[in-house]
């Protein structure tokens, strides 16, 4: 299994936990990623808020400098993979717009054809191309007792509905049952983090954090599991502040999904980022763990 | 049942349609509010996004471009997902907080400054560059909020989170002659 | 001798000369097409003037072959045909040629539409000078009609038909008839009891001399045509004999399996293994279901057949296949409800206290799971509180476009209901009331008198996320009040959801075997929407109730009546003509090799074993070609149909081609 792969700006700095556990799992399970060459920012949703056209050249560059020899793409961070995808569906189904973007990447010396690579989220590369057989082979530390709340957000499952239930996703579940984990069923998994709101404006931004916390609180989570760097920045690094402003008192560690999977397949803790969140993740994990 | 055709006025609606792929069927819009009950951020809007395609529709630019509906929406696409026609409302904002900004609305946020900032940087770098972006929009732009957020900028950076400097791309002038070229081609400056 | 061909250009209003320059087509056409004697437009060439300047055309110019270039001939071929019989011209000479649905309609620009007006009249006058005088066959008409489905729809048809004394055969597939009207509590806006006005129709339905019932049964096959069809009919084992079973019930009341009844409970209740459906049900004779009954599965227990003192029950029995002769089909298949598992944000199936329409149709019947006491999932609550959420399917691309046309009234009638047996508030979520037929709206006013509250908005999503104080517990209904423009959070114990109504899974499948289409959504087409809303496309197959569209019990009633009094015309008249257009062939040339009999879809084609010939049957006969393509010796014709026409029909509309062809043959000389 060979896939082109596109970090993502966050996953250098902020989301390195998420970088780290990515590549660690990745080597485990024989998924082989090639990282794209000099690849650029996605521009997040900042850019098409400036100008359509130029959001998408910026975008297609990334999807012209995969090799001819490849044709998947996978991104781990939500927005970076909405943004290919979405680039990629409105060249084949837009062809002036697409016109138009290679007209722009010919500026650069570059081309792409719409359809030539198809763009995955890291989840669907792990939960249906690895798939359940091979990943319960190679689980050798259960991660039994540990109730983990799958939390999926927006922009993997919208308004794509190609890759999970736009509503109700359930492939995180899926994965996480496989690893033996406890997995939490709580009705906001697929609602808003907040995106950008954070650095916009924080009362409405911490709502929208609050709400999630909130709930998966109530269902007696031990940790969250994320797939994108801005979801796991609102909920873990914005959580104390959130309690500020709240007079809470929620204190739920915010991880990597693969962070977890790579300590259900048994690679060490310091390979795989831990200790890199705010709302430390190691007591709760030993604890539940430890008899394991 | 003819389809002759009849020269009609442009009106401002043919406008975001026309800069919003799929935006035609923004005229199909039937008001049930699918969209306005979805939204999270929905309380704290001017008017819903229905309203808004109602207000497009009737030619109210202007009342539209300095509400700050588009400004609330934080592309969660349950909008677009749920909605009954099928309308791009997702993309619609975009187009909204494209017109807004080019048209010189939108004060009433910080969002279009926090997008300019962005966008200055993956220009330059070909990288976004978040500690840039700490400096250039949010000292600039919201000191006081700044300020609270300096205990965080800490804990992100004692835990390695943060870079000083940014990270750029090998090969930045063809991704500069890309943005140029577009730039051009769509009529912006 | 030459033929002297008539044409007649349609402006069809502006509909078709607002794409297309009628006058210069038909200028065209008698400069520059051989053999045109006669060439005119006329604003509506269906109007009896229009009519008339054909039949006097034919009479004084003579003609002896008439080309009218207007609608589709679905429309107005038979009215063009009489024309020219009324003035003495065969009228299998005259061909439609359709420039509007083929051309005006569906182009976008003048000057090509107009060019291929032209083409289609080029081809339509080439062929038309090929086409031979035809005479019309007649077919006795069988009295008996085939009524798919035992609902209202075509519970009104069927007696309809007895009624005036023809012979019905009534085809149900669940073990009763009776249909979703069965299920149903009261009916809107006068609130009788469904069942009260219903069962009597059931069993003067199945008592009647005229009808024969046969239920738990599918239609498997049609063929034939008009006035004959051959209809098979699969009658499925009860293991029950019906000529000796009593309906005691006693099989019943002891049969220790009880199995979770999913159909005409929706889930709700119970039922057994050996079961009648409803207490009322017509037959009053069970079924065993096979998949769930302890002897089919393990072997073992046969107590129903201890306790049935006639000694109906019967393990072994086996499909039964009926072959029947009829004149006449109408299908009333009826609806399905929409899965209401596929909008995850409404969380039906994982909230516990969400319902359909349907489940609470059943919730309020006095016949049923909780003997009418409007209760939450646990049995027991009562709800203080009910949402009723119109559209959840219906008015939806990702779903369906169409509005159900029931679920706004069925909401109100369900808003009284609760108001009325419980002390509960009752908030309906819409996006249009429709409340169009008599004495809807009135009830309209009623409701919003007895206060139950209505919020214009369609529900975006209903969670057991509490937000806020007073949201614990209960689901949240959030919406837009769109009349307000602000957002709402709506706590209820109880929601209804109105599931949209749903062509059967099977219509398509059903309809192909009568040989009748479906719209996009699957519903069957009618012959026309407005004028001819009963009939199809296929003569003698008539459609009735919700299976051609979503509609309530009065429209679905009205429908069955109109489907059946077409029938009775038919039967009335003893004769229909049917179309002249049948294979023939040539008995000297065939070498009896009958690959087109196998080929034949309508068994039409019979050998002749002493003279090692095949031999067309023309009763049965549809004139689909497919055995004038298969004959190895090619001695099959068929007649208005055959080689040389359609060989003309082609040139004719390459007609410019050619014309270029000739001049690039010429420039290269």
């Amino acid at each position: 299994m060979k896939y082109a792969f596109y970090p993502g700006c966050s996953l250098e700095v902020n989301a390195a936990a998420y970088d780290v556990s990515v590549r660690a799992v990745a080597r485990v399970l024989g998924v082989e990623l090639v990282e794209l060459d000099d690849w650029n920012c996605c521009g997040a949703t900042e850019y098409f808020s400036q100008d359509e056209l130029t959001a998408c050249a910026v975008i297609a560059r990334n999807l012209a400098l995969v090799e001819p020899s490849m044709n998947q793409l996978t991104a781990p961070c939500a927005a970076c993979f909405l943004n290919l995808k979405k680039v990629d569906r409105l060249m084949a189904e837009h062809p002036d717009l697409g016109g138009k973007i290679n007209e722009a990447l010919a500026a650069g010396g570059l081309h792409y054809d719409p359809g030539r690579v198809r763009v995955r989220h890291l989840l669907e590369v792990i939960h249906t191309d690895v798939g359940e057989e091979a990943i319960k082979a190679k689980v050798v530390r259960p991660l039994t007792g540990l109730r983990v709340a799958p939390y999926y957000g927006c922009q993997v499952v919208r308004p794509y509905k190609d890759v999970d239930d736009p509503e109700y996703p359930v492939k995180m579940d899926e994965l996480f049952r496989w690893l033996g984990a406890e997995v939490v069923d709580y009705p906001v998994k697929s609602h808003c983090c907040g995106g950008h709101m954070t650095q916009i404006s924080e009362p409405e931004a911490f709502e929208l954090i609050r709400r999630l916390l909130q709930s998966a609180l109530e269902y007696d989570t031990d940790v969250i599991a994320c797939l994108c760097p801005m979801c796991q920045l609102n909920m873990d690094a914005y959580q104390s502040r959130v309690n500020g402003m709240f007079n809470t008192s929620f204190h739920i560690p915010v991880l990597y999904f693969t962070q977890l999977l790579g300590l259900a397949l048994g690679v060490p803790e310091k390979d795989l980022g831990f200790g890199k969140e705010i709302v430390s993740a190691g007591p709760v994990i030993h604890a539940k763990l430890a008899a394991c | 049942m003819s389809s002759t055709t009849r020269a009609r006025k442009r009106e401002w609606v043919d406008e975001v349609i026309a800069e919003t792929p799929n935006g035609h069927r923004l005229r199909h819009c039937i008001q049930c509010g699918t969209c306005g009950g979805s939204c999270p951020n929905g309380a704290e809007m001017d008017y819903t996004p229905r309203a808004v395609f109602n207000l497009i529709v009737a030619g109210q630019k202007d009342k539209v471009l300095s509400s700050n509906t588009m400004w609330q929406c934080v592309s969660c696409y349950f909008c677009t997902a749920r909605c009954p026609h099928q309308i791009p409302i997702t993309d619609i904002m975009y187009t909204l907080k494209r017109m807004a900004i080019r048209e010189g609305y939108g004060r009433t946020s910080d969002a279009p400054a926090l997008a300019k900032a962005f966008t200055h940087y993956v220009d330059k770098y070909g990288r976004s560059f978040e500690m840039g972006l700490a400096s250039r929009y949010h000292l600039l732009n919201r000191p006081l909020a700044a300020m609270k957020m300096g205990g965080m900028g800490f804990n992100m950076f004692k835990r390695g989170r943060m870079a000083l400097t940014p990270s750029r791309i090998r090969q930045i002038d063809q991704l500069q002659a890309i943005i140029r070229k577009a730039r051009q081609l769509g009529g912006a400056s | 001798m030459a033929e002297r061909v008539g044409v007649y250009v349609c402006h069809c209003g502006s509909n078709i000369a607002g794409m297309v320059d009628c006058e210069a087509v038909a200028r065209w056409a008698k400069e520059n097409v051989s053999d045109v004697a006669v060439s005119r437009d006329y604003k509506f060439m269906c109007s009896s003037l229009g009519q008339a300047m054909i039949e006097e055309d034919i009479r004084k110019e003579g003609l002896t072959r008439v080309v009218v270039a207007a609608c589709s001939p679905h429309l107005h071929e038979k009215t063009f045909r009489r024309a020219c019989s009324n003035a003495g011209l065969n009228p299998y000479l005259m061909q439609m040629c359709n420039i509007r649905e083929h051309v005006s309609w569906v182009a976008q620009e003048r000057d090509p539409a107009t060019e291929k007006a032209k083409s289609l009249i080029s081809a339509a006058v080439a062929r038309v000078k090929r086409q031979e005088p035809l005479e019309p066959m007649k077919v006795g008409v069988n009295p008996r009609t085939l009524v798919v489905g035992g609902g209202i729809a075509g519970l009104q048809a069927t007696l309809e038909l007895a009624d005036a004394g023809y012979p019905v055969v009534l085809v149900e597939r669940s073990p009763s008839i009776g249909g979703h009207m069965a299920q149903f509590d009261k009916t809107f806006p006068t609130l009788d009891c469904s069942a009260c006005i219903l069962t009597p129709k059931m069993s003067e339905a199945y008592q009647h001399e005229n009808v024969t019932l046969y239920s738990y049964a599918e239609l498997e096959e049609v063929s034939g045509s008009v006035g004959a069809f051959k209809v098979r009919i699969r009658k499925r084992a009860r293991s029950v004999r019906e000529d000796l079973c009593t309906g005691c019930g006693a099989c019943i009341e002891k049969c220790p399996r009880k199995v979770v009844d999913n159909d005409f409970e929706v889930g709700l209740g119970y039922r057994k293994a050996i079961y009648m459906p409803f207490p009322q049900a017509v037959p009053k004779i069970p079924v065993i279901d096979r998949e769930n009954c302890t002897w089919f599965q393990r072997g073992k227990c046969r107590v129903c057949e201890k306790m049935c003192q006639p000694g109906a029950i019967d393990y072994d029995q086996q499909d039964e296949i009926i072959e029947l002769d009829v004149g006449n089909i109408i299908l009333a298949t009826g609806w399905k409800l929409f899965d209401c598992r596929k909008i995850p944000q409404y969380g039906y199936g994982r909230l516990a206290n969400v319902f359909t329409n349907m489940e609470f149709e059943r919730l309020c019947n006095a016949a049923g799971p909780t003997s009418g006491k409007i209760v939450l999932r646990d049995g027991k609550t009562e709800p203080r509180s009910v949402a009723i959420v119109h559209c959840v399917g219906s008015r939806d691309k990702n779903h369906n476009e169409h509005c159900s046309a029931v679920c706004c009234m069925a909401a109100l009638k369900f808003g009284h209901l609760v108001l009325e047996k419980t002390g509960a508030e009752v908030y309906s979520f819409y996006i249009d009331m429709r409340t169009n037929q008599k004495m809807y709206e009135e009830f309209y006013c009623r409701l919003l008198e007895e206060g139950m509250h209505f919020i214009r908005g369609r529900v975006a999503e209903i969670t057991d996320a509490a937000r806020m104080p007073g949201e614990e517990g209960k689901l949240i209904i959030q919406c837009e009040d769109t009349l307000l423009g602000r957002q709402r959070r709506i706590p209820v114990d109880m929601v209804i959801l109105m599931g949209a109504l749903e062509p059967q899974a099977d219509a398509k499948e059903l309809g192909l075997k009568c040989g009748i289409s479906c719209s996009m959504a699957g519903w069957y087409t009618e012959r026309h929407p407005k004028l001819d809303p009963v009939a199809t496309m296929t003569d003698g197959v008539f459609v009735a109730g919700a299976c051609q569209g979503a509609k309530d019990i009065p429209a679905a009633v009205a429908q069955g009546a109109a489907a059946a009094a077409r029938v009775m015309g038919m039967i009335t008249k003893g004769t229909v003509e049917i179309e002249p257009v049948v294979a023939s062939i040539d008995e000297e040339g065939c070498s009896g090799c009958r690959i087109c009999n196998n080929m034949c879809p309508y068994n039409a084609i019979e050998y002749d074993a002493g003279r090692n010939v095949s031999r067309v049957i023309t009763a049965l006969c549809k004139g689909c070609g497919t055995c004038v393509a298969a004959c190895p010796a090619g001695v099959i014709t068929g007649s208005h149909f055959n080689n040389e026409q359609i060989g003309a029909e082609i040139e004719g509309i390459l007609w410019d081609a050619r014309a270029a062809a000739g001049r690039g043959a010429a420039a290269a000389v």
